[in-house]
């Protein structure tokens, strides 16, 4: 359902600070597709959720969803296709605005806003029925001001309206690495929960190597700027941390170097 | 004394409809727009060009409006599309303005006494004046909550708030940045257009300044009325307009002041209103910091493990 082919990015072209972010990545997702991507710091992880997503345009190679070509198209229209949750807590919600105000922007994903008035009061109680799944209270909050929630709480909710209106695909790059490891956890169980109820086809950078392998039904490596292992259900699901660490070893010739490495 | 207190509620009131449009701009946008200068004087010279031809004076604010709607529209045309940066895209257009009103009014000076305008019917007891020119402004000012609870209102203040997360919901940021700008200008148009009818002329110099008593009026208000809701906010702008004027007019009467030092006391208001919260931040973490230094010393606590 989306391709990715030859893509190959570069930051600061012909100038001494040249770098490689991505070369010539391949990738094929299937639909209901739930992959975890691991590499070292600067593998071009966020890179290749970027260029999907539209923030960043490859220099060559295409982007093609559902045989449509979308490299060259801006990233707001994408989002009609893409749901994304950010690493920072702070990016994916409007700090300023209420609880039912995010959701209610968050409904009206990919779809042309008017002059309607925005959280009525049916969008206000499928809100609330949404807020009482991810259980944390959230659904009695609506009206308080998103920026008085914690880092956990505002990941929840990222989480939550990033996925509730189904994207086709859902981006998360390492959205629980700046929680605690008890949040990090509730984050990763709802993640699990959305994406397996909604069937959603899924992206997931992490860092933590258990989870990429218990997470999922593919997991792919990068280094430098390639992808290079993509493993398929079969394998992961026998794979331990120890073999997956040596794997990388073996193919890239040196150890994974990610500073916020969990093995798990 | 009474009198002048009422005469300065009345031109805050006018003033009003140009503070709400710094407010959507400063504020809302998080864009420090400063086309307002050139774009009041637009609007007050639309109106007076078109009244002194003897249109109607509704239809030469409505076209006021429609001026100031335009001159926004190049300011966000230029920030968004040509990737100028926001300060200076608003002082292209203050300066182009200064020229294009020039041409609009002919002279640097247009006089429209005695000829019937939107305030002269309601001009006499200035209680009248009061009430007729509140009404107005509380439509305007709840039409503008209205509008910001819209889909497109929300989009327009996530724009402000979270630009990278409402692009990743799909709104066009360019465009709800040119909307708000085109609106803010619109108002503040407007808002020249009736002072230049209240006034009785209009003045290629009259809006030097402007941003920054915009900008006074919207610090005041939130200072004294708080700003929790949208509802709240442009309540306070309002008041804020009022209040500002009052100020305004107490300093006049007190003979230390002169007219002319009035842009110089407005620069003050806003100096001290955006220096003093981040003063009174600082202190506050440094005593936070020393407080919690002491405890952590006295007790002698081990440093809590890092993240692993
Ligand atoms: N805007 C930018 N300008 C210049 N270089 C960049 C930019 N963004 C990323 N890079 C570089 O491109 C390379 C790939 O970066 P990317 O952010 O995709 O890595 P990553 O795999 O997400 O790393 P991390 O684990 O640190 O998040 C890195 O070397 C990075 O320094
Ligand atoms: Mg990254």
């Amino acid at each position: 359902m989306l391709n990715l082919i030859n893509a190959t990015k570069l930051f600061n072209p012909g100038t001494p600070d040249e770098k490689i972010a991505l070369i010539n990545a391949n990738l094929n997702i299937k639909p209901g597709d739930f992959i975890t991507v691991i590499g070292s710091n600067g593998a071009g992880k966020s890179t290749l959720m970027n260029l999907i997503s539209g923030v960043l345009k490859p220099d060559i190679g295409q982007v093609v969803v559902e045989g449509t070509e979308i490299q060259s198209m801006p990233e707001h229209k994408r989002s009609r296709w893409i749901g994304r949750v950010f690493q920072d807590p702070m990016a994916g919600t409007a700090p300023t605005m209420t609880i039912e105000e995010n959701l209610t922007m968050a409904y009206k994903r990919g779809k042309p806003r008017g002059l309607a008035w925005g959280a009525t009061a049916a969008k206000r109680k499928l809100f609330r029925e949404q807020l009482s799944r991810i259980g944390i209270g959230l659904e009695d909050r609506m009206s308080a001001k998103v920026g008085l929630l914690s880092g956990g709480e505002r990941q929840a909710l990222s989480l939550l309206m990033a996925t509730f209106t189904r994207p086709q695909i859902l981006l998360l790059d390492e959205h629980t690495a700046a929680l605690d490891p008890a949040r990090a956890e509730l984050i990763t169980r709802l993640t699990q929960e959305i994406v397996r109820e909604m069937n959603l086809t899924t992206l997931m950078v992490t860092h933590n190597m258990e989870q990429a392998i218990r997470l999922g039904n593919r997991l792919i490596m990068m280094d430098q700027g390639r992808i290079i292992l993509d493993i398929p259900e079969e394998r992961k699901s026998s794979l331990t941390v120890s073999q997956l660490l040596g794997e990388f070893e073996r193919i890239s010739g040196h150890q994974l170097s990610d500073d916020r490495i969990v093995l798990g | 004394m009474i009198d002048s207190i009422y005469g300065a509620i009345a031109l805050g009131l006018l003033y009003a409809l140009m503070a709400l449009g710094v407010y959507m701009t400063f504020r809302i946008l998080n864009f420090p727009d400063l086309t307002v200068d050139g774009s009041f004087a637009t609007g007050g010279g639309i109106a007076a060009v078109m009244i002194t031809h003897g249109y109607h004076p509704a239809l030469a604010t409505l076209a006021a409006f429609a001026g100031g709607i335009l001159a926004g529209m190049c300011t966000g045309l230029l920030h968004t599309k040509g990737k100028v940066n926001g300060l200076l895209a608003g002082i292209l257009m203050m300066i182009a303005l200064h020229s294009i009103n020039l041409r609009i009014m002919g002279k640097p000076n247009v006089s429209i006494v005695n000829v019937d305008t939107l305030i002269s019917p309601i001009v006499k007891p200035v209680g009248l004046f009061i009430l007729v020119a509140g009404i107005g402004v509380l439509i305007v000012k709840l039409l503008l909550d209205v509008f910001l609870h819209t889909d497109t209102g929300l989009a327009l203040r996530a724009t402000g708030d979270n630009e990278r997360m409402i692009r990743s919901f799909g709104a066009n940021t360019d465009r709800t940045k040119i909307l708000g700008v085109s609106l803010s200008n619109g108002l503040v148009a407007v808002s020249g257009a009736l002072i230049a009818q209240q006034g009785g002329f209009a003045d290629v110099t009259m809006g030097v300044g402007m941003i920054v008593i915009g900008l006074a009026s919207v610090i005041i208000g939130e200072a004294i009325f708080g700003a929790r809701s949208v509802f709240f906010a442009t309540l306070a702008v309002v008041l804020g307009s009022i209040i500002y004027r009052i100020v305004v007019a107490l300093a006049l009467r007190v003979e230390l002041l002169k007219a002319s030092d009035l842009k110089l006391v407005t620069a003050l208001i806003v100096i001290v209103a955006l220096v003093v919260p981040y003063v009174r931040r600082v202190l506050k973490q440094r005593s936070v910091a020393r407080k919690r230094s002491a405890e952590l010393l006295s007790t002698a606590m081990p440093g809590k493990g890092g993240r692993s």
